[in-house]
C-alpha cells in the first residue's frame, strides 16, 4: 500500500519522425522516447521539472507501476505530494535516454535498414544528444522552458548541458554529485567495466541478441566494478566490515566475506536486466563529457552562455566525483557573476548519496525549488 | 536591553556602515555569510551582486531560503578557486576572530577583491578591560560567549590589528568604530569602541 508519493504509474511512448544529427556524424532517422510524468501541467506551461537520469536509471523515477507495487522509482523518495519535487506545485518529467534499455530506442530496438536488433551498429550517442532529444521531448508536451532540470551524476552533466545548449529554455539546473569532466581516473573504471563487457564470449561484437545470448558475465563485473567506486570506504567498512558469512574462513574461492556477497548479489541483479551495449555507451558519453573542450579548456568561458540559475551539491564521501569537481562548476560560475549556490553535505554513503533520503540535503533542494517561480 | 536586542542594534550599524561603502552594480563577496542577511541588504538596497561563503550546513539552508547565492566552504582552507580581483568589495563581518589563519585569509581577501572589510570587536573596549581587571573574561553584547564555549580563537584590539597591519603592508583607507549602543566612537577608540570596522586596500 503506498500512503505517499505519486502512487500508481504509467510510462508513455512518444516516436519523433524527424532526423536527430548526433554528435558523432550520424544520423538517426527516427526514435521513440518512453517517459513518465507526475504532477500537472500549469496552464503557464511554467512549473515542468525534468529529472534525467545516471548510468542505470531510466524514466521510472517514481511511484510504483500498477503489475507491480515493489517496482518503485530510482528516485521515489524526492518526487511527491510535500516532496522536494512537490508535486502539488511542480509537473515533472522522467525519461528513459536514446540508447537505453528500458523502452527508449536503443541497441536492441531494430534497425530499420535491417529489421534486426541495432546491436552493435547503433551510434554512440552523447550528453550533447541526449540533450537535443530532451528538447523534441520538451517540445512534444508543449513546455518552452523548464522550471529546472535536474540530475545526479551523469544527470547532472545532462541539466549542466542544458544551459549550454539551450540556455533559453532552462530557468534552474540542479547539478548534483557531478562533475564538468570525468578524470583520467573516471576514464580509467569505465574503461576496465567496459573491457569486462567487450572480451565477454557472449557479446559477439555487439550483436549478441542474434546469437540468443547475453553478456552476463561481463555485464556483472562491469557492475561490480561500477559499484564500488559508488559507495565509500567508511560506508563499506560499516555496512560489511570484514565480516564473512559463514563461520570461519574456508581456504577457497566461493563467497566468503559479506561484501564479497553483496557486491555478486548487485552484479548477478544488474546483469539480469541490462543491455550490455547500453551500459557501453553510458560510459562513453560520461567520458566525452567536456564542455570546456571547445574553450581550450576554460570551463568559465564554456559557461558563459549559460543563463540558468544554477544549484550545485556535492557529497563529503562521494570520490567518484569529489566536491572538489564540482566547486569547479560552482567556481567557474562565480567567475562569471552567475547565479549559483552550491552546498557541500556530509553523507556516509558516497557517489551514491544523492539517491539517498538525507534529510539535510533534501531541505537543500525542498528549499532552493520553494524559490523558483512559476 | 536584552543582550539580543541591544546586539540587533549594533548589527544593523555595523551593516550600515558596509551598505554606505558598496555602490551599485558592485561585486562583494561575504565571507562568513551566514543566512545572508547583509547580502540580501546589499542586493536590494544598494544593487549589488553578491556571493557569500558559509561552513555550517543550516545557514547555507537559510542563505539558500534568501535567495542568495552562498558557498558552502571553509574559510581555513583560503579562498582557492575564486579568482584574483573578481569583487569590489570582500566582506569578513565579526569573523576575524574566529579564524585561525588570520594573515592568510587577509591576504586571500586582497587577493580575491580590491578591498578587504573587515569588523571584530574590539578586546580592549573598556567593559572589557574592566572585567579582566575583575579576574574574569569578559562576556559582552560583542564577545557574548563563556571562554569553555567560545568559537573565537584570537583575541585583538584595534592596535593588535593596525599593527598587524603594518606589517603585511596592508592600507587602512577607513577606520570606523562603534560602541555597543552601535554609535560611532571618535575620542579613544581603542577604549571606548567595542567594534571596529576597517577598509582595507594594497
Amino acid at each position: 500500500m503506498i500512503t505517499s508519493g505519486v502512487g500508481i504509474v504509467a510510462a508513455q511512448r512518444t516516436s519523433f519522425n524527424q532526423p536527430l544529427a548526433l554528435q558523432g556524424g550520424s544520423v538517426l532517422p527516427a526514435f521513440d522516447l518512453v517517459y513518465e510524468t507526475y504532477g500537472t501541467l500549469n496552464a503557464a506551461r511554467s512549473n515542468a521539472i525534468l529529472v534525467c537520469h545516471a548510468l542505470s536509471g531510466h524514466h521510472h523515477v517514481a511511484g510504483c507501476t500498477a503489475d507491480n507495487p515493489a517496482n518503485i522509482g530510482w528516485w521515489d523518495n524526492i518526487v511527491g505530494p510535500g516532496r522536494p519535487l512537490d508535486t502539488e506545485r511542480f509537473f515533472i518529467v522522467g525519461v528513459n535516454n536514446l540508447g537505453g534499455c528500458h523502452g527508449s530506442t536503443g541497441p536492441a530496438s531494430p534497425n530499420p535498414a535491417t529489421g534486426k536488433p541495432w546491436g552493435a551498429d547503433f551510434p554512440v550517442v552523447t550528453v550533447e544528444d541526449w540533450v537535443a532529444s530532451q528538447a523534441r521531448l520538451a517540445d512534444h508536451l508543449g513546455i518552452d522552458a523548464w522550471a529546472a532540470v535536474m540530475g545526479g551524476s551523469l544527470g547532472g552533466m545532462q541539466a549542466l548541458q542544458w544551459t549550454l545548449s539551450f540556455p533559453d529554455r532552462i530557468r534552474h539546473a540542479l547539478v548534483i554529485a557531478a562533475a564538468p569532466k570525468l578524470s583520467a581516473e573516471n576514464i580509467a573504471f569505465n574503461d576496465v567495466a567496459r573491457q569486462a563487457i567487450l572480451t565477454d564470449p557472449d557479446f559477439h561484437g555487439g550483436h549478441f541478441y542474434e546469437h540468443g545470448v547475453r553478456p552476463v558475465t561481463g555485464l556483472r563485473l562491469a557492475r561490480m566494478l561500477g559499484h564500488i567506486t559508488y559507495l565509500s570506504d567508511d560506508q563499506m567498512a560499516e555496512k560489511f566490515g570484514r565480516r564473512l558469512r559463514v563461520g570461519a574462513g574456508s581456504y577457497g574461492f566461493d563467497v566468503e566475506f559479506e561484501i564479497e556477497s553483496y557486491l555478486r548479489y548487485q552484479g548477478d541483479k544488474f546483469a539480469g536486466v541490462f543491455d550490455a551495449n547500453t551500459y557501453l555507451r553510458m560510459t562513453k558519453a560520461l567520458d566525452y563529457f567536456d564542455p570546456a573542450q571547445d574553450f581550450d579548456d576554460d570551463l568559465a568561458r564554456a559557461l558563459a552562455r549559460a543563463r540558468a540559475k544554477f544549484l550545485v551539491i556535492a557529497f563529503t564521501t562521494d570520490w567518484r566525483f569529489t566536491p572538489a569537481r564540482s566547486r569547479e562548476i560552482v567556481h567557474a560560475l562565480v567567475h562569471n557573476g552567475q547565479a549559483v549556490a552550491y552546498a557541500e553535505i556530509d553523507s556516509a554513503h558516497g557517489h551514491d548519496s544523492f539517491l539517498m533520503d538525507e534529510p539535510h540535503y533534501h531541505a537543500v533542494v525542498d528549499t532552493y525549488l520553494k524559490r523558483v517561480q512559476l | 536591553m536584552s543582550a539580543t536586542a541591544g546586539q540587533a542594534v549594533q548589527l544593523r550599524a555595523d551593516f550600515d556602515l558596509i551598505a554606505s561603502w558598496v555602490q551599485p552594480g558592485e561585486r562583494v563577496l561575504d565571507l562568513g555569510c551566514g543566512d545572508g542577511s547583509l547580502l540580501k541588504r546589499l542586493i536590494e538596497e544598494r544593487g549589488a551582486r553578491g556571493y557569500g561563503v558559509e561552513l555550517e550546513g543550516a545557514e547555507v539552508l537559510a542563505a539558500i531560503a534568501n535567495g542568495i547565492n552562498v558557498i558552502q566552504g571553509n574559510l581555513e582552507q583560503g579562498l582557492a578557486g575564486f579568482d584574483d580581483q573578481t569583487f569590489n568589495h570582500v566582506v569578513l563581518s565579526r569573523t576575524l576572530q574566529t579564524v585561525r589563519h588570520t594573515e592568510r585569509i587577509l591576504s586571500e581577501m586582497l587577493r580575491v577583491g580590491r578591498e578587504a572589510v573587515v569588523s571584530f570587536p574590539n578586546f580592549a573596549f573598556w567593559q572589557n578591560r574592566l572585567a579582566v581587571m575583575g579576574g574574569r573574561m569578559p562576556v559582552s553584547e560583542d564577545l557574548p560567549y563563556e571562554w569553555f564555549d567560545t568559537p573565537n580563537l584570537r583575541f585583538f584590539t584595534l592596535l593588535d590589528f593596525e599593527s598587524l597591519c603594518a606589517k603585511m603592508n596592508l592600507v587602512i583607507r577607513e577606520r570606523q568604530v562603534l560602541d555597543e549602543a552601535g554609535r560611532l566612537v571618535t575620542e579613544e577608540p581603542n577604549f571606548l569602541g567595542s567594534l571596529a570596522v576597517y577598509r582595507l586596500g594594497r
